[in-house]
């Protein structure tokens, strides 16, 4: 850019490069700042679209069949970890496909945001950190619900960390499956894809069986092990009740990253193929 | 500071002063966004072909738009006119050639080139989830208008566009013409060098019509360059300094709306109707500028026997060169009609405008 125009311009807009990250940054919290605003405007619809199903999973699996004897007593120290790491996942993946592929299929939304001054793909960024933030949520709120249904609930304050660590990455992987999702898509046929993706992806995913227990069934435990919620469950069955035979720790993290890397950029890519022509 | 989103002319006295309903009367100030020292928007030999298509849905336009101006982008349906919208405002990445919106380079810095434009796209594109005035505030926001000034400007905004009323309001109650305004007044929180505007009065009833252009004119008054798409011939002329015809994705011609019409080669013309025997249909087409005398019917009514005094009607039409009076040649029209005692039914005079350059270039009219 000339001078001439840096004088013409005072606006952050053009006084060069330096700025530049700066009126990118501004724009991303802008954009994010935005998203709170509507969600918190929103709270008690995302609770109960959030808390409803997990409630219900809870409920049954852990406290009706217990009681019933259909469920061995230690079950739930399988089951809520399984169920908490769920819900980041699945919370993650709903509150980004669907409403991506309506924005860009028939409302328009998103195209302000598109046309603010800062990199596309960051406003795919600003959409995977939203999400997982959203999705961060909810798993924490999981906790009480579980002492709530349950009475007692895995608990270990040395593990809190990995859970941590493991749920923010089981929410990033349900973010950028949702973004992929959400972009492939168009919201005619979202329905559809959520049939052939969503349900598969949740009963393939560890989160009502511990991996190890597989190993009388091989070809379903090399299925499950190609789904990034299975390290997801397991990762925070290391941390909270590591009793259970489990894998390590350090592979759940690893794969999850992986996943997550592998699952952004796909991501991002779609985000970028359909808001530029 | 505080104070409002910066103000071309960087003027103290006017820094509050971007309102749009504010008329100005003082004497003007140096704005030192309209100077020319760079065009506001540069195209050359701008192509883009979509993928999977077999064309180019623009194919090698060239075209330079100074500060402060109206350009007005006129064509048909499928044109190329949103594409070429599209790669000004980085939606569409062009496959080939430069685009460069105040000297910023669309492709290669598209971040730095959005701050510089508003979009007004063809279809509404509101953020649902946020009521009127909340649009507006975010949209500044985004483009890091500090906030005191933004409140200050989207209240002026709101008022100048009529929507005060309604600022708390979703909009999805709002009509499309509605949306419309709202749409413009979010395009101007950022104060951006060029104002794009895509087909901005479809849909809108003669009276929004109005109002819109008196807006566009002001904010061109005040030194913000306009792109406005259109295929509304009159719009074009009625608010364009400079005018580009757009068809199968090439301009076809580029020029004040004046000069457009100044360069056919027919400028006036004059179209009789007239009823009566063959010989008076000669008599006319030898007057000057005559070009066709059209049979157009029997008389109506009268039987058709086909005898050659029988009167018939006929369609004359006289093309004048560029600034003569077509209402001269009606006396001569009159005389030669009552000569062969027929009758002067109608007598149309028309001083050329946009429309017959549009079918000059391309051979068809518009609407
Ligand atoms: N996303 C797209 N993918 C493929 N082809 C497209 C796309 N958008 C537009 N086109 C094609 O490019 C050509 C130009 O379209 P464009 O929308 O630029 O026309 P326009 O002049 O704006 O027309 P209108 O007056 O109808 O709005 C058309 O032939 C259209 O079919
Ligand atoms: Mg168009």
């Amino acid at each position: 850019m000339t001078a001439s125009t840096a004088t013409l311009r005072p606006t952050p807009a053009t006084t060069g490069l330096g700025s530049s990250w700066n009126r990118s940054a501004q724009a991303f919290l802008a954009i994010l700042h935005r998203d709170l605003h509507v969600t918190r405007r929103e709270l008690p619809a995302f609770l109960t679209q959030v808390v409803l199903q997990p409630l219900f999973l809870l409920f049954v699996f852990g406290k009706v069949l217990t009681e019933l004897g259909y469920t061995r007593p230690g079950y739930t120290s399988v089951l809520f970890p399984g169920i908490v790491a769920l819900t980041a996942f699945v919370t993650a993946l709903q509150g980004i496909a669907l409403p991506l592929s309506v924005e860009f299929s028939f409302t328009g939304d998103v195209q302000d945001r598109l046309q603010a001054p800062l990199p596309t793909s960051l406003v795919a960024v600003e959409k995977l950190l939203f999400s997982t933030l959203r999705a961060l949520a909810a798993a924490a709120i999981m906790f009480p619900l579980g002492i709530l249904v349950l009475g007692v609930i895995p608990w270990r304050g040395e593990g809190l960390p990995m859970a941590i660590a493991i749920l923010t990455l089981a929410a990033l992987n349900g973010s950028a499956t949702g973004l992929i999702l959400g972009t492939l898509a168009t919201a005619n046929r979202i329905s559809l894809v959520f049939a052939l993706v969503l349900t598969p992806l949740l009963f393939t995913g560890c989160s009502q069986y511990p991996w190890q227990s597989l190993a009388q069934l091989p070809w379903f435990q090399v299925i499950t092990a190609c789904n990034p919620l299975t390290y997801a469950s397991e990762g925070l069955r290391t941390a909270l009740s590591p009793q259970i035979p489990h894998l390590p720790g350090w592979a759940c993290v690893l794969a999850l990253t992986g996943w997550s890397l592998l699952l952004g950029a796909a991501g991002i890519r779609g985000f970028l193929r359909r808001a530029l022509d | 500071m505080t104070g409002d989103p910066p103000v071309r002319g960087m003027n103290g006295a006017t820094s509050s002063g971007t309102g749009m309903a504010e008329t100005r009367t003082a004497a003007p100030q140096p704005r030192l966004k309209a100077s020319p020292a760079c065009p506001a928007i540069e195209v050359a030999s701008l192509v883009k072909r979509y993928p999977k298509s077999s064309g180019n849905a623009v194919d090698g336009i060239s075209f330079t738009v100074g500060r402060a101006r109206i350009f007005g982008l006129l064509g048909p349906n499928g044109a190329g006119k949103t594409t070429v919208v599209g790669m000004l405002t980085t939606r569409v990445r062009p496959t080939s050639g430069v685009a460069r919106v105040a000297g910023i380079d669309v492709a290669a810095r598209p971040a730095a080139a959005r701050a510089a434009v508003g979009v007004v796209p063809q279809r509404n594109n509101l953020d649902r989830s946020l009521s009127i005035r909340q649009n507006l505030l975010f949209h500044a926001a985004y483009h890091a208008v500090p906030r005191a000034g933004a409140a200050r400007r989207a209240e002026r905004l709101l008022d100048a566009f009529g929507l005060a009323g309604r600022a708390g309001d979703k909009p999805d109650l709002f009509s499309g013409g509605q949306s419309q305004r709202v749409m413009i007044a979010r395009a101007l929180m950022h104060d951006p060098v060029v104002l794009f505007l895509d087909e901005p009065s479809t849909g809108l009833d003669p009276a929004a019509r109005l109002f819109t252009w008196d807006r566009i004119r002001e904010l061109r008054d005040q030194g913000t360059t306009v792109l406005l798409t259109t295929h509304d011939m009159d719009e074009a002329e009625a608010l364009a300094d400079q005018v580009g015809i757009i068809d199968h994705g090439q301009l076809l011609a580029h020029d004040s709306p004046q000069a457009l019409v100044r360069s056919l080669p027919a400028g006036a013309s004059l179209d009789v109707t007239v009823t009566g025997p063959a010989g008076l249909a000669a008599a006319l087409a030898v007057l000057p500028g005559a070009e066709r005398a059209e049979t157009a019917a029997p008389l109506p009514g009268g039987p058709a026997t086909g005898r050659p005094h029988e009167p018939m009607r006929y369609h004359v039409r006289f093309r004048l060169p560029a600034g003569s009076d077509p209402g001269t040649l009606i006396p001569a029209v009159a005389a030669a009609v009552s000569r062969y005692g027929g009758r002067l039914h109608q007598a149309v005079t028309a001083t050329p405008s946009l429309e017959d350059v549009f079918l000059q270039l391309t051979g068809r009219t518009l609407r």
